[in-house]
């Protein structure tokens, strides 16, 4: 199985570089090429990159496309992860001094710590975010993707990997903060042989764009999780609702959709036993209100995207009245960490009912707009003035809006509220 | 779930219903694939006209109303045929404190065009959009499918203009 061709082809800098690649690899520059830094040519400064090492005959230097360094303000991004060298609005012409550094990565250097933005970040949901390429599933097998997946498929029950969702505290990322276990549960004992599970990538709220960056930088990610997810629940076919104003994540999507097909990760007999479980991507076509599961569930079925009053909930009747698993794509996209490094662990990280991590993306009147990911329970005053940066040329900071159109603005006299589902709600705000 | 009735005829022998044809078919002809089905048209035709609402409804055995329903239900879809070029603009929150409204003025000051329309000499079209998710590039737009990131109203319309 290993011998078959897994990354979509049209890699063309990692052949540009293959070609002067012979001997081990002794320095890597790691180019952004998320969509925030492809509309400043991230994608030419990969290219050019790759040239220019080879003119220099660097020829144990690899070029790589990867995913959201998380600085989205500052891109195009490229790092150098040997020395943990971080270069900012980089320009197609402009990178020689890139090269220069590349030379002069020697093997015993070590990875300097980046300053607050990236210190204080604690990454489960984005672990492999600018460090794979998106559309490599060696890349992502390499940094233990599958093993999640092999281990239930071979060695555990259905039940027992509900219980381990169970413990670990997981709640739905999607905004509610429903116990992610505990909805699996519900569908996996629903009366029913035909069950569904959906991956919600509607992502409507302004300002939101965690669920984008972790489809375009680690979509792999979200497939095993699923897959995951209709182990335990019993369901055989699976949907991604994305919307269609995400073309970059849409074509990363189909792209790891096609690799996972070839290796036997998804369709039928996964990674050789008798499990069979598929994913179709549906677009959504710019309502908002889809994002809400019923809608959501209307939209799959070809339908106006109307809500319906709950119950029944869809976890008992849903997708074509059967059975649905439906959670948010950061829910997805944190399950196979947590059933590799187990419940205790996740269980470990967090604040009362609220454990774990969570996503932010820090956009608006913010030095450093990008993407974060931190453990629930860290001050908004942490996320804002040490990750964030503070407001620019100093300003004084007037509020900070969470939660989208469900949520509010949360004034100064909270900043150092702790993060959780329960002190956003009492401020009157959303996760 | 086999239609009882005859597969309708595309509305003409362009060859762009093969596609149109070919995603309904693949989705198994059922009502389900209504919306893919109004994507494909309008992917490859750039929007959805009465003869394109009809054929996919008859394909799909979905009546003349739903289907109508649903493609005005979605912002997404235009029953109006578009401009050689299209412009969407981000109104999301963070493009809009950074500078959206400006940007808007700016177009229909110079090119007078407003949202949803379409200049005079049938070059360019107008859209909005809400959130692109391109927030760390605001005020973000889309020309003709390609994202811009930090615009100004001038450049944009020096450009624009140029096309
Ligand atoms: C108006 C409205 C919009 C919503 N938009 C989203 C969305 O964009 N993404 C999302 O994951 N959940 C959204 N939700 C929540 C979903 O209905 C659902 O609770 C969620 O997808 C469940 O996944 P989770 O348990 O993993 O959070 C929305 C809910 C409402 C009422
Ligand atoms: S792209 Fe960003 S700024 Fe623009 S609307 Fe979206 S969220 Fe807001
Ligand atoms: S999109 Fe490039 S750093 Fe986020």
């Amino acid at each position: 199985m290993s011998e078959q061709p897994t990354a979509a082809r049209p890699i063309r800098r990692r052949v540009i570089t293959e070609e002067v690649h012979e001997g081990p690899v002794r320095a890597r520059a790691f180019v952004c090429e998320a969509a925030s830094c492809m509309s400043s040519l991230a994608h030419d400064v990969t290219l050019r990159l790759g040239e220019a090492a080879a003119d220099a005959g660097l020829n144990d230097v690899l070029v790589k496309r990867v995913g959201c360094l998380g600085l989205c303000v500052a891109g195009p991004l490229v790092e150098i992860p040997e020395t943990g060298q971080l270069f900012s609005n980089v320009r197609p012409d402009d990178v020689e001094g890139i090269i220069e550094a590349l030379k002069a990565v020697k093997e015993t250097d070590e990875r300097q710590p980046q300053g607050a933005f990236f210190e204080k970040q604690l990454r489960v949901a984005t672990e492999n975010m600018g460090r794979v390429d998106p559309e490599s599933l060696d890349d992502y097998v390499e940094r233990s993707g599958y093993e999640a997946l092999k281990t239930a498929l071979a060695e555990m029950t259905s039940t027992e990997v509900r219980e381990v969702v169970t413990r670990s505290g997981l709640r739905g990322r999607g905004g509610a903060g429903y116990p992610t276990g505990l909805k699996w549960t519900t569908v996996a004992k629903a009366a029913g042989t035909q069950k569904y599970v959906i991956c919600n990538a509607d992502e409507g709220d302004p300002g939101a764009f965690m669920d984008r960056s972790v489809l375009e930088s680690d979509p792999f990610r979200v497939l095993e999780g699923m897959a995951i997810a209709a182990f335990a629940v019993h369901a055989t076919e699976g949907y991604i609702y994305c919307r269609a104003e995400y073309p970059l994540a849409v074509a990363r999507l189909r792209s790891a959709i096609r690799s996972a097909q070839r290796a036997g990760f998804l369709g039928t007999n996964i990674a050789d036993t008798s499990f069979n479980f598929d994913i179709q991507i549906r677009l959504g076509a710019g309502a908002f209100v889809c994002g809400e599961e019923t809608a959501l569930i209307q939209s799959i079925e070809g339908k106006r995207g109307t809500p319906r009053p709950r119950p029944p909930y869809p976890a008992v009747s849903g997708l074509f009245n059967c059975p649905t698993l439906i959670n948010n794509v950061e829910s997805f996209a944190s399950i196979p960490t947590i059933l590799r490094k187990g419940a205790d662990w996740y269980s470990a990280i967090g604040i009362g009912k609220s454990r774990g991590t969570k996503v932010f993306a820090l956009a608006g009147r913010i030095v450093n707009t990008g993407l974060v990911e931190v453990p629930m329970g860290t001050t908004l005053r942490e996320i804002i003035y040490d990750i964030g940066g503070g407001i620019p040329d100093g300003r004084p900071f007037k509020a900070v809006q969470t939660g989208g159109p469900s949520g509010g603005c949360i004034p100064a006299d909270h900043l150092d509220t702790q993060v959780s589902y329960e002190s956003l709600i009492e401020l009157g705000s959303f996760m | 779930m086999p239609a009882l009735y005859a597969k309708p005829a595309p509305p003409s022998d362009d060859k762009r219903w093969k596609i149109v044809e070919t995603r309904m078919r693949r989705m198994g002809d059922r009502p389900a694939a209504l919306i893919e089905a109004l994507h494909a048209a309008q992917e490859a035709f750039g929007f959805l006209d009465e003869s394109a609402l009809h054929y996919v409804g008859d394909t799909l055995g979905v009546p003349h109303s739903r289907v109508y329903g649903v493609a005005t239900f979605y912002s997404f879809f235009t029953l109006k045929p578009q401009g050689e070029h299209t412009c969407v603009v981000c109104t999301g929150t963070a493009c809009y404190i950074n500078g959206a409204k400006d940007i808007l003025t700016g177009l229909e000051r110079e090119l007078g065009v407003k949202p949803k329309q379409t200049t005079a000499d049938g070059k360019i079209s107008l859209l909005t959009a809400r959130c692109l998710g391109a927030c760390s590039l605001a005020p973000a737009v889309i020309v003709d499918g390609e994202a811009r990131g930090k615009v100004s109203a001038t450049d944009l319309v020096a450009q624009l203009e140029a096309m």
